[in-house]
């Protein structure tokens, strides 16, 4: 911490000499291609970061990132990552990791670690199935997936990850798409920005097990149809021509024209819209990508514990070990 | 005033029992301070009811505390009760065949009414108290507890009679000190120190002060007691003393632990009886830089203090029997990422739930394999509450040294028993040495290993120029890459448990007492008892000898040799034969069991007579 002057990085500084083993054409290239863009501008050394994973095809990410890293069990990354954080909060940290790892068998250290607001970055590689274990469906699966597991169909609902980020109280809540890497910089970069958990769901797309799942989003004809753009202070318009719009008719979300008064603007330091705009889903309505929510106002638990523990020093001054293993009531023996 | 005879003798054992809110443990843990100043050595054994707030009277209720002071060295609470304080009937039911025959029984006879007698499913009419078989038993004294407080702390003005009703265990307190010739002025010194100074209710602590005093006059004036008693200071070392308890310990040794490691502390658990006063004792020390975390589960718990331990702190996840079942895989983790992990097992009575404040050794086998593929582990066990300290700080220094998780086991009877702890010098203890890399080393490998210890180095983030991934897979030798090489995991597989038993060249080898042909080997919490059992064989002409087992993978270099020298080994546990099993394989020898599967430790005196009747066995 020292250094005054950071080095200067690019990309491909990033790049590890381990061999990038996903399939051919699967999206999770375009997010590391993203992923070492944001870090490389990011103005921290290579040393302070920490990439940590858990278990699937996108938790391979460390070994593709030249930083400190750790591949760790399925489901509990946000865990280790956590405490990596707490023990030194100089360190930026990123988990990456698919839906079946964060959402299914992690699902409760997600949730735990959004609600504690700790300062680790959440990338959630989101293929609605099991890709590692060659093609179960997901928590995020649509109802009726068939898959190797599910040969009549898939029955339960699949997960909100976006809804459920914030309700669990998550400061920084967004959505890419993998082939936009742009977008999906960007929303990286504000991402490790943002003091708290972040949280950004990419539509990635496995191409082995569920190719095209995401297309209506991701292919160019139909894109600006079946998502919208969320930009802060701006109208929420989609479409073509920018033909559509949301529209917000008392309690209730409606397409409507963008001349019309009831058009929603884009607002994402608004809890309540952020939660009603995770309800759009194809094909009722375009998907939102970009910020959905974020609250810079909120302390982080690793800051908090920081000043917990100063505080609690300077209340009690100079301390000594052995005035400690003394305890408070002794005797002596002659 | 009468002068009632005193009797010299060497040691007594002591039961305050009632309802959990009658402030058993605060009295029985003032009376232990009591005897603790006066120089006596002790062991103090609580029983806590597993129901938070039990209705009140009823057995399930019951709360109790044991001491055991005496004028010789002691390591029990002790097998049986010479004198029982019962507060009401259901602590009288629960408590009273622990009684010694002849013992005296000291009962606040206001509370055994028709109602409280038969809340704790007396049947109707009857009262234990005019029971001829129970009478001609103990020696019963009936003090009117109740009315004798209400009416010495009536004068007060303004106090509740919750208040006043709460001192009767104070009140009980005088009765005890009067009896055991103790002096009051400490006690009282404490109650004024604690409720006036601490809690600042300082008339609160005048009604104890006056409760504790007027218990102690009863005892004078009543002429109810038959005898009073006097045990002479033992002859402890000298040094200076303080009373520790085994969780207390752990708290101060892994404190104490990472200062000599020059590391933070990172505590991260999730709320599990017996261990959870672990975490509350960490919680406290903020001061000293101590980072402690409840997670959400046991499992983020395990998890958080291994990326802390990647991270550089000393880190430490603290449970009990089902939760290192959950923390099972990512102990297997830290085996692979070679990272130092301290997990500390303070042991319950299993499987499942099982029977939580009550406590068994049966976690041994499951600290040594509970893992899935071939995943060594450090297992070491504490034998007292105080040796807790000296193994809390062993773990450090083994797990850091060999970058190896360590699984320490304590279990629910030391967690929560106390006893007489010189307290050592910490500047006498001495600092930990962890394998550090060398910063910028161009030719940094993470898996590269220390020909001697066969350890890789802990590079941790933040250091400029070792970056490295590593993970769950199998590793490469050296460069630490993904690798799923045959040979190459054989390999692995073998340095992650010859580390371990490098370790050999750096505990102390086992140490034996006594003499004869029959070892009697111990591990864990069963130490005093073993001790106390074996010095009555010895007693009564017996000949053994005893060994206590505080390292379990890797054993003590001599412990082959050892038991190479005995006719026979008689190891007695508190499960089916677990150590046994670890010994006949790794030995080959037809080591005795002796198993207790009680859900609490041995009598001395059943201990006693097991290993004699095996002796003989032998002999016949
Ligand atoms: S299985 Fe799917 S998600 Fe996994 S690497 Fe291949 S394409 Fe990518």
């Amino acid at each position: 911490m020292s250094d005054v002057s950071l080095p200067t990085y690019k990309p491909k500084d990033f790049a590890t000499d381990q061999d990038v083993r996903w399939c051919p054409g699967c999206g999770d290239y375009a997010v590391l291609t993203a992923m070492r863009k944001t870090v490389a501008n990011l103005g921290v050394k290579r040393e302070d970061v920490v990439f940590v994973s858990g278990i699937g095809c996108a938790a391979r990410f460390p070994y593709y990132m030249n930083t400190y890293g750790a591949h760790t069990l399925h489901g509990r990354a946000p865990a280790f990552a956590t405490g990596v954080k707490l023990a030194n909060s100089a360190l930026t940290v990123f988990v990456v990791s698919g839906d079946g790892d964060l959402l299914s068998i992690g699902g409760n250290h997600t949730i735990h670690t959004m609600r504690r607001n700790i300062d680790i970055n959440i990338v959630l590689l989101n293929n609605k199935i099991y890709g590692l274990t060659k093609g179960q469906y997901s928590p995020t699966s649509e109802v009726g997936k068939i898959t190797k597991s599910t040969p009549h169909g898939s029955l339960d609902a699949p997960m909100n990850p976006i809804a459920m980020a914030i309700a669990s109280g998550c400061t920084y809540v967004a959505r890419s798409l993998d082939v936009d890497v742009k977008l999906l910089t960007q929303l990286l970069d504000r991402g490790a920005r943002h003091r708290g958990t972040s949280f950004v769901e990419v539509y990635q797309d496995c191409n082995v097990f569920n190719h095209e799942a995401w297309f209506y989003a991701s292919q160019k004809d139909t894109r600006s149809e079946n998502t919208i753009l969320l930009e802060h202070g701006k109208p929420l318009v989609f479409g073509k021509e920018h033909e559509n719009a949301i529209c917000r008719v008392g309690d209730a979300i409606e397409i409507g024209s963008p001349e019309s008064d009831s058009v929603l603007v884009h607002d994402e330091t608004s809890i309540e819209q952020a939660f009603l705009l995770s309800q759009l889903f194809q094909p009722a309505f375009p998907e939102p990508l970009g910020v959905f929510y974020i609250d810079d106002s909120q302390p982080t638990y690793n800051d908090m514990l920081h000043e917990q523990i100063d505080d609690v020093k300077t209340k009690h001054g100079d301390v000594d070990l052995q005035t400690l293993v003394s305890g408070s009531h002794t005797w002596t023996i002659r | 005033m009468t002068q009632t005879s005193t009797s010299q003798i060497s040691s007594v054992s002591v039961r305050f029992c009632g309802d959990s809110g009658d402030g058993m443990q605060m009295v029985g843990s003032q009376f232990t301070d009591s005897v603790a100043t006066a120089g006596n050595d002790f062991a103090t054994a609580p029983d806590f009811p597993s129901e938070i707030r039990a209705p009140k009277g009823t057995i399930f209720g019951v709360s109790g505390f044991q001491v055991q002071f005496a004028s010789t060295d002691i390591h029990t609470p002790g097998d049986t009760v010479h004198a029982m304080i019962a507060m009401n009937p259901a602590g009288f039911k629960s408590n009273i065949g622990d009684v010694e025959h002849g013992g005296l029984v000291i009962v606040n006879v206001d509370e055994f009414d028709k109602k409280h007698l038969e809340k704790c499913g007396y049947a109707e009419g009857y009262n234990p108290l005019d029971d001829e078989d129970i009478t001609t038993r103990y020696k019963i004294c009936r003090v009117p507890m109740s009315r004798l407080t209400r009416e010495s702390l009536a004068s007060d003005e303004d106090i509740s009679v919750k208040d006043i009703d709460r001192c009767r265990n104070m009140f009980a307190l005088g009765i005890v000190c009067w009896l055991y010739s103790r002096d009051i002025q400490p006690t009282i010194e404490r109650l004024q120190h604690y409720f006036g100074t601490i809690k600042k209710k300082p008339h609160i602590a005048d009604l104890n002060v006056s409760a504790i005093k007027a218990g102690f006059y009863f005892g004078e004036t009543a002429e109810l007691f038959p005898a009073r008693y006097e045990v002479a200071p033992a002859a402890l070392p000298k040094g200076e003393y303080r009373r520790i308890s085994g969780n207390e310990a752990l708290v101060l040794g892994l404190t104490i632990a990472s200062s000599k490691a020059d590391r933070e502390l990172f505590y991260a658990s999730y709320p599990i009886t017996p261990a959870s006063d672990v975490l509350h004792g960490l919680a406290r020390l903020k001061q000293y830089g101590v980072r402690t975390f409840q997670a959400e589960d046991e499992i983020a718990a395990v998890m958080s203090a291994i990326g802390a331990s990647f991270a550089g702190d000393i880190a430490v996840s603290g449970t009990s029997g089902p939760g290192l079942a959950l923390k099972s895989e990512a102990i297997g983790l830290a085996v692979m990422m070679e990272l130092p992990l301290i997990v500390l097992n303070v042991q319950r009575v299993g499987p499942a739930t099982g029977m939580p404040t009550k406590s068994e050794q049966a976690d041994l086998l499951q600290a040594m394999f509970g893992r899935p593929g071939e995943s060594p582990v450090i297992v070491l066990a504490a034998s007292s509450p105080s040796n807790c300290f000296d193994m809390a700080i062993e773990a450090v220094r083994l797990s850091t040294r060999a970058m190896c998780p360590v699984v320490l086991l304590s279990d629910g009877s030391i967690a929560n028993a106390a006893e007489p702890w010189c307290i050592p010098d910490v500047k006498q203890i001495s600092t930990i040495e962890t394998p550090k890399p060398v910063a910028g080393d161009a030719n940094f490998q993470p898996y590269k290993r220390n020909a001697e210890t066969l350890v890789r180095a802990w590079a941790t983030p933040g250091i400029k120029g070792l970056e490295h991934r590593i993970g769950g897979l199998e590793k490469e030798d050296g460069s630490g890459n993904v690798c799923y090489d045959h040979e190459n995991h054989a390999k692995m597989t073998s340095f992650r448990s010859e580390k371990i038993k490098c370790l050999e060249d750096v505990i102390p080898e086992l140490e034996v007492e006594g003499e004869g042909e029959t070892l009697v080997l111990g591990w864990g919490g069963t130490r005093g008892t073993i001790l106390t059992a074996a010095k009555q064989l010895r007693e009564d002409g017996v000949q053994v000898a005893t060994a206590h087992l505080h390292y379990i993978n890797p054993f003590p270099k001599n412990l082959g040799e050892v038991l190479s020298r005995y006719k026979q080994v008689i190891i007695p546990e508190l499960n089916a034969g677990q150590l046994r099993m670890l010994i006949r394989n790794a030995f080959l020898i037809d080591a005795i069991g002796i198993s207790n599967l009680s859900g609490r430790s041995f009598f001395v005196q059943d201990l006693v007579e097991k290993i004699a009747s095996v002796i003989q066995g032998v002999e016949a």
